[in-house]
């Protein structure tokens, strides 16, 4: 509440006032406890998966979050993107040391508050206004790339139907609004100190401009403007901060964690199924002592888990961040071989897939569901909605045996998201629980049981290679 | 054609055995080195001709190595790749058995394949050896003043670029040993726009290599040896399809490919890469070589 009634305060307005902290308080507890309520529902839906231990490394975990996710290290990839994706990225990182500040002044009355920190402050508000003119600007040219200009590849493709579109344009057209809320707000507040000749914290070079073409210079329309600019901008975050649990911009958050959680292995190398190990470990020598399986709660034995991915269940927790971590840009859709050359396979769609197929059976955590496009998609049909997986009512296998296993997909996800063994395990299903792969892999699949090589050669052969073998005696000079 | 090659003198050639490491083990010897051939390496007839030139320069340096000869099978990998990990399995520990029965501690070979399934995989079921990959063990020799690439087949003034292979590159990140060899065959080093980290598959991993490919515009092998030959005869501006845009290709002007190479340092590479450069009808003007193989000629032993 200010100190001293200002002139130009009429009783509404000092009524405003005697009432700003408590609605504040009420939208902040709404905002966030709905914000709340919706990541416990994709917490859950995350730990539908199967178990796995990413514990230890905390060193080269920190490092490669730092690199790869605060630094924007595989965005670099590529320049132009880059550098605009840069601007929205620190903007966002610099709007949030200022939202403490709305904080602060909305439960408490002050007035920028944060003020009190001198040419600190003079820095952060320059930066923050130099920031938000850039991202509207950006934002401006990331709408043209992909609604104007001629079509980036990564833009189109079956999985980007009507809502992953919309909700791209969405994000955009919020981010604009949010930035003009700031402007508005500071360039009236900057406004009004001047007529009033009272003294602003903060260097404004963006508010200072725009304070010219406000049309008026009645103090209680300044004053007003100032107050919509305020509630507008932190209104819209709080509603945006709902909106990213149903959107592929939840990549703000939860990019972090996942990257956090990267495989530390060389990207070549596949898990080992231990069930199996166990198998053909006794199987090779009958001494050994295959570990009891895990019992239920009551000491009934649990259903065996089966091989490889039929459903999301099946997969382990990590591929169920990487798909709410996925922010849909098409990257690993992009490099992909099969994709480049025409094929139906799209790591892309797999990600997607899966963050649709795990809201359709369990959680559907969101104030609304639009994520799911389902009825958009040509997918195998499948008429009763209980029998229906990931792998056949979404994933169909011609999909999955496109796969070169290149890793291409991999390496160009700016957020370390992994399609390939999501397409390791949906195979491991196909082959091991249903017996469904090509009839070619099963020929080779068979000479590797018979003759010790995939191709149908006598293994009586195999070093026929060293037969009459010459080598030239080197001429030295 | 380019300035003609410098055959070599006739120099003599005398036949090599090569030990087998059960031979070895008779005699209460382990080698030094296994050079694992691997399946493409011991049966196809084009990587027969590699696994051979390797041999070759094995002899040549006096490593000490054996093979494992008719006890060596499939690692697995294309199994474990097409989703069959049982049948991986019961491969890796057949074959972990009998390298752990040898005592065996450091394997080369010259499939990324069989080098990505020993090194990463093997482990976790009792299989911990070195691996290394035969374009490390040749920058390794080159390095060491063992090979001096000179004296044999000169490349120089002969354009060469480089495909990398997933299972080297991108799986291990294997990108300069390649190079390192092929920098010192003095010849003209052209790189590919998608090239290391961004390199394209040859289309054959994954257990592609022994199924049709699924539906599509065209084959892989097809679109990496158009960008291949591209990049050998400069005319790779126009092929910048990476955000899709269809261009017109024109055919590669056929008297600057003459003579021309593109090095692999994969068996399924040097199948799929051969193909395409057949497909574009360029098998008369560009050949597909593995590392080993140029080491070998530059090397004037691979006769």
């Amino acid at each position: 509440m200010p100190t001293k009634l200002q002139p130009h305060l009429t009783l509404l307005a000092y009524l405003y006032y005697m009432l700003q902290p408590i609605l504040f308080a009420l939208l902040l507890l709404a905002a966030f406890g709905l914000f709340a309520w919706q990541v416990r529902k994709i917490r859950a839906n995350i730990l539908v998966g199967r178990g796995r231990d990413m514990s230890g490394h905390a060193a080269v975990r920190f490092r490669k979050t730092l690199l790869v996710a605060f630094g924007q290290q595989k965005m670099f990839k590529r320049l132009t993107p880059a550098f605009l994706h840069l601007i929205v990225y620190v903007g966002f990182l610099v709007i949030n040391i200022e939202v403490i500040e709305i904080v602060i002044d909305g439960l408490f009355g002050t007035h920028r508050f944060l003020g009190l920190l001198g040419p600190v402050y003079d820095g952060l508000v320059a930066v923050n206004e130099t920031l938000g003119a850039l991202v509207i600007i950006a934002v401006a040219a990331f709408w043209w790339r992909r609604n104007h200009q001629p079509p980036v590849r990564r833009f189109t493709g079956v999985e980007l139907r009507a809502w992953p579109k919309l909700d791209a344009n969405i994000i955009l057209y919020v981010e604009v609004v949010l930035m003009a809320a700031l402007f508005l707000m500071n360039s009236a507040d900057l406004k009004l100190h001047r007529l009033e000749g009272r003294f602003l914290p903060g260097v404004y070079p963006v508010s200072h401009f725009l304070m010219s073409l406000l049309p008026t210079t009645n103090l209680g329309t300044l004053h007003l403007l100032e107050r919509v600019g305020w509630w507008a901008h932190i209104t819209g975050i709080l509603l945006f901060l709902n909106y990213l649990p149903s959107s592929k911009h939840f990549h703000i958050i939860l990019a972090f964690p996942n990257v956090w959680y990267s495989r530390l292995v060389p990207q070549g190398q596949f898990s080992n199924v231990e069930s199996i190990t166990h198998e053909v470990k006794a199987m090779m020598d009958p001494t050994y002592e295959v570990p009891t399986p895990p019992v239920g709660p009551d000491g009934s034995a649990l259903a065996p888990t089966p091989f490889g991915a039929k459903d999301v269940e099946d997969l382990p927790w990590t591929a169920l961040m990487n798909a709410y971590s996925c922010t849909e840009c098409g990257r690993c859709t992009s490099v992909c071989p099969a994709n480049l050359t025409g094929k139906l396979l799209s790591p892309r769609k797999i990600i997607m897939d899966t963050r649709d197929r795990v809201e359709e059976k369990y959680n559907s955590p969101l104030i609304f569901q639009p994520n799911i496009y389902g009825e958009e998609a040509k997918h195998e049909p499948v008429t009763d909605l209980m029998q229906a997986t990931l792998l056949r009512g979404k994933v169909t296998p011609e999909e999955l045996w496109a796969c070169t296993t290149c890793n291409a997909c991999v390496e160009s996800c700016p957020v370390n998201i992994n399609p390939l063994e999501s397409i390791i395990e949906m195979r491991r299903f196909l082959v091991l629980e249903e017996s469904a792969a090509p009839n070619s892999l099963n020929v080779m699949f068979s000479n590797i049981e018979n003759n010790g090589a995939p191709w149908a050669f006598s293994p009586s052969d195999r070093f026929n290679w060293a037969d009459e073998l010459f080598v030239a005696e080197k001429v030295t000079a | 054609m380019t300035p003609t090659i410098p055959t070599p003198p006739a120099a003599a050639k005398r036949q090599m055995t090569v030990p087998t490491v059960a031979d070895l083990a008779a005699q209460g010897k382990v080698p030094e080195i296994l050079f694992w051939v691997g399946c493409a390496g011991a049966f196809d007839d084009r990587y027969k001709r590699v696994t051979r030139a390797f041999a070759r320069i094995l002899e040549h340096v006096g490593t000490d190595y054996a093979v494992l000869g008719l006890e060596e099978s499939c690692t697995g990998d294309p199994a474990k790749r097409a989703g069959n990990e049982f049948l991986f399995q019961m491969q890796a520990m057949q074959n972990i058995t009998v390298l752990n029965g040898y005592g065996i501690k450091k394997i080369v070979t010259a499939c990324p394949h069989c080098f990505n399934t020993i090194k990463n995989e093997y482990p976790a079921l009792g299989g911990e050896y070195e691996v290394i990959h035969h374009s490390q063990y040749l920058q390794q020799l080159i390095n060491e003043g063992k090979v001096t690439v000179k004296g044999g087949e000169s490349f120089q003034g002969r354009r060469i670029t480089f495909h990398d292979s997933c299972y080297l590159g991108r799986a291990n990140n294997i990108y300069e040993a390649p190079r390192d060899v092929l920098a010192a065959l003095d010849a003209d080093l052209v790189e590919m726009k998608r090239s290391r980290a961004n390199g394209l598959c040859c289309g054959a991993g994954g257990a592609q290599m022994w199924k049709e490919p699924e539906p599509g515009k065209k084959d892989i092998n097809i679109e990496r040896t158009e960008e291949a030959l591209a990049t050998l005869s400069g005319q790779a501006a126009a092929l910048d399809n990476l955000r899709g845009v269809e261009t017109e290709r024109t055919a590669p002007a056929a008297h600057s490919l003459q003579g021309s190479i593109i090095a692999v340092s994969c068996p399924f590479c040097m199948t799929m890469m051969s193909d395409g450069v057949k497909h574009q009808e360029q098998e008369s003007t560009v050949q597909v070589f593995d590392l080993a193989e140029l080491v070998a000629s530059a090397e004037g032993i691979n006769r």
